[in-house]
């Protein structure tokens, strides 16, 4: 029962990761119709900043935090102005196929920043660990996880739905046209949700190397894992993001515990296959994922 | 046909649909393809062997370029599955024309038996994965294929009497027709010709036969069809496109053209390893479609040579360059490799933003004002 539940928490840590890329998808699908691939290069650059500024630049850990997220989503947005807004009003495919070349380059540019060593990010908890609940065995690092994944959650969510330009932010992703008319500055919009993103990719940055994990170029691979996620709860829901984040960051992390006994059947390291044969199962009974919206289409 | 009459010095006035939609429809087109052909002929006796594989590889991934322009450009089922059934065409050419040995299943076939064969398989596939294909549209279209790729993976790490697993590869199956290897050199008709030159003239002939072959697809019913799911998918049910099969039939195809491409591809990389067939063989294909051209053939054709042909230019002409580093680690500002990458994906930006048709586009801009000069339009 106890490694039941340490799997389990395990699980939900990752999932969060996962999930809090996946809000960074949602959000710009929302707003422009567009999948970012280059997300998970913004995840990587977050993961550097943390550590250029805790390292070289010897700050405090949480100022690092928030100020490579801020340097993130100010990437995001100038992305977002230099590359994707000359594509508005193309196909959403075309603007997928930029964002594809985005990630190479800023992928590039990442490689080239972390060089060839593992870089940590300088987080305070690292490999240490907790027991609570009797004998249940938690890493720090992944109730950070968790914990700052909630909070950041309901924090997008709580600005989308109270504040004012959540409000437009909400009417742009509705309608471009109609709120260009009703004064939302759309560009704008465009620009917020990329930053958004960014800031979103720039704290899942910090988390996939946090936990004695490190930073190096292979990491933008985990990023990949975001894409059955998003699927699978539905490209344009953030509740979607989060459940499926968590669903995705469990079945894995059950599949690794038994990877041992799997293995004579489907061999090893299945736990990089099961997201996606998740998703394909899910896609097969809801073509929309699990809270995506059907697309009304008329002819 | 009686009514195909082409008036003297009216090229372009047809009077009736046949004439209209024949492969070759102008004359000029007739010339340039007359030309173009003999001098991809000519082309292999007057190249050194390095430059005759190169283009081979060209021929090969062309090959690969119009299955993905017939499912992602003609049908608008926009897949990032292409490498999965890429790979699975060249495991099945290994595994039917490659020898046994002792960790390794094979049948050791011919190539007119294994070639097919290569098709065919990832063409079941496909086939069997298009109805779930089918039912989801556009990104989680895309993205659904792109699990396929990583399930491939797997499957191909994990089945190592077929693959030889993961780091290891097995070797490709051998061009062989008739006892008679086409990757070496041979004596025919009393002619020497070399190994590199007699590859390249058989993929140069599957090419031509597969170009054909897709454009005849395309400018049938099934073509018609593919334009219609493509352009509206509710609009062509409702005129009596059957939707699902319609896409079957994509799906099918396309595979059939990735298998054909993986087989031969696997000879020219001499070994076949699971990691190569990866989420960004798939973008290639796709960024040859939108580079060359969405919907034609010649854009396949096209964007399939920029594609192969940029990194062999990047690193040919980047010591003029400088700050770029010959080797994979150096003391320049990016290494051959980062700038080629950098290069690659801003120029797929490029093309989508300033130049949406590809090459194709660049062809008819230049072309229209050829034809138009001296005046502007």
């Amino acid at each position: 029962m106890d490694d039941l539940l340490t799997v389990l928490v395990r699980g939900l840590a990752q999932g969060s990761v996962y999930a809090l890329l996946a809000a960074g998808f949602v959000v710009i699908y929302r707003a422009t119709d567009v999948v970012n691939f280059a997300q998970p290069a913004l995840m990587v650059l977050g993961a550097y900043f943390t550590y250029l500024f805790v390292r070289p630049l010897g700050l405090p850990f949480p100022v690092a935090v928030l100020l490579a997220i801020g340097a993130v989503a100010l990437i995001g947005a100038l992305a977002e102005r230099i590359a994707l807004r000359p594509m508005v009003g193309q196909p959403p495919f075309s603007a997928a196929m930029v964002t594809v070349g985005l990630f190479l380059v800023l992928t590039i540019v990442a490689n080239r920043l972390i060089g060839s060593n593992v870089l940590t990010v300088g987080d305070p908890w690292q490999l240490d660990t907790a027991v609570f609940a009797g004998n249940v065995r938690m890493r720090i690092a992944d109730g950070w996880r968790i914990g700052l994944t909630a909070a950041a959650f309901a924090g997008v969510g709580l600005f989308l739905a109270r504040s004012r330009v959540g409000l437009a932010m909400r009417a742009t992703s509705l309608d471009q046209e109609v709120s260009l008319a009703q004064g939302v500055n759309v560009g704008r919009m465009f620009g917020l949700s990329w930053a958004l993103a960014g800031g979103l990719a720039g704290l899942a940055g910090m988390m996939v190397g946090s936990g004695g994990m490190g930073v190096d170029h292979t990491t933008a691979f985990i990023a990949l894992k975001a894409l059955p996620v998003i699927i699978l709860g539905g490209l344009d829901s953030l509740k979607g993001a989060y459940v499926a984040g968590l669903i995705i960051g469990v079945a894995e992390a059950f599949t690794r515990a038994n990877a041992a006994t799997l293995s004579g059947y489907v061999g090893s390291n299945v736990d990089v296959v099961v997201p996606y044969v998740i998703m394909i199962l899910v896609l097969m009974v809801r073509p929309y994922g699990l809270f995506g919206t059907p697309e009304v289409q008329r002819v | 046909m009686s009514g195909s009459v082409t008036l003297r010095g009216r090229p372009e006035l047809y009077t009736d649909y046949a004439a209209d939609q024949a492969l070759l429809n102008t004359p000029v087109k007739r010339r340039v393809t007359l030309l173009l052909g003999l001098a991809a002929v000519v082309t292999p006796f007057l190249l050194g062997r390095d430059l005759t594989t190169l283009l081979t590889t060209v021929f090969i991934y062309a090959i690969g370029a119009l299955g993905m322009n017939l499912i992602s450009g003609y049908a608008g089922q926009v897949s990032l599955g292409h490498a999965f059934f890429v790979g699975l065409g060249a495991y099945t050419a290994a595994f039917v024309g490659g020898e046994a040995t002792t960790s390794l299943r094979g049948l050791g076939l011919e190539l007119w038996i294994w070639l097919p064969m290569a098709g065919l398989v990832p063409a079941a596939v496909g086939f069997l994965v298009a109805p779930i294909a089918a039912r989801v549209r556009g990104l989680y279209l895309a993205i659904l294929t792109l699990g396929l790729v990583f399930i491939g993976d797997h499957v191909f790490k994990e089945a190592r009497t077929f693959t030889g697993g993961a780091g290891i590869g097995r070797r490709a199956a051998a061009p062989v027709v008739a006892g008679m290897d086409l990757s070496r050199r041979q004596e025919i008709l009393g002619f020497t010709i070399e190994g590199a030159t007699l590859f390249y003239l058989v993929c140069l002939v599957l090419l031509v036969v597969m170009a054909i072959g897709a454009r005849n697809l395309a400018r049938s019913r099934a073509g018609r069809a593919f334009a219609a799911v493509r352009d509206r998918d509710i609009a062509a049910e409702v005129m009596g496109v059957a939707l699902t099969r319609t896409k079957v039939l994509a799906f099918t195809v396309s595979s059939f053209y990735a298998g054909i491409c993986g087989g031969l591809l696997a000879i020219t990389f001499g070994v076949v390893e699971p990691a190569t067939f990866n989420l960004l063989l798939s973008v290639d294909f796709l960024a040859m479609v939108l580079i060359g051209g969405i919907a034609t053939v010649s854009g396949s054709l096209a964007g399939a040579a920029f594609v192969v042909l940029l990194p062999r230019i990047v690193q040919t002409y980047a010591h003029y360059m400088p700050g770029i580093s010959r080797g994979s680690t150096g003391g320049g500002v990016l290494t051959v490799f980062q700038l080629e990458a950098i290069l690659f994906g801003a120029l797929i930006v490029a093309f989508i933003v300033l130049e949406p048709r590809g090459l194709y586009g660049l062809w008819l801009r230049m072309r229209n004002y050829w034809k138009a000069w001296p005046f502007s339009y």
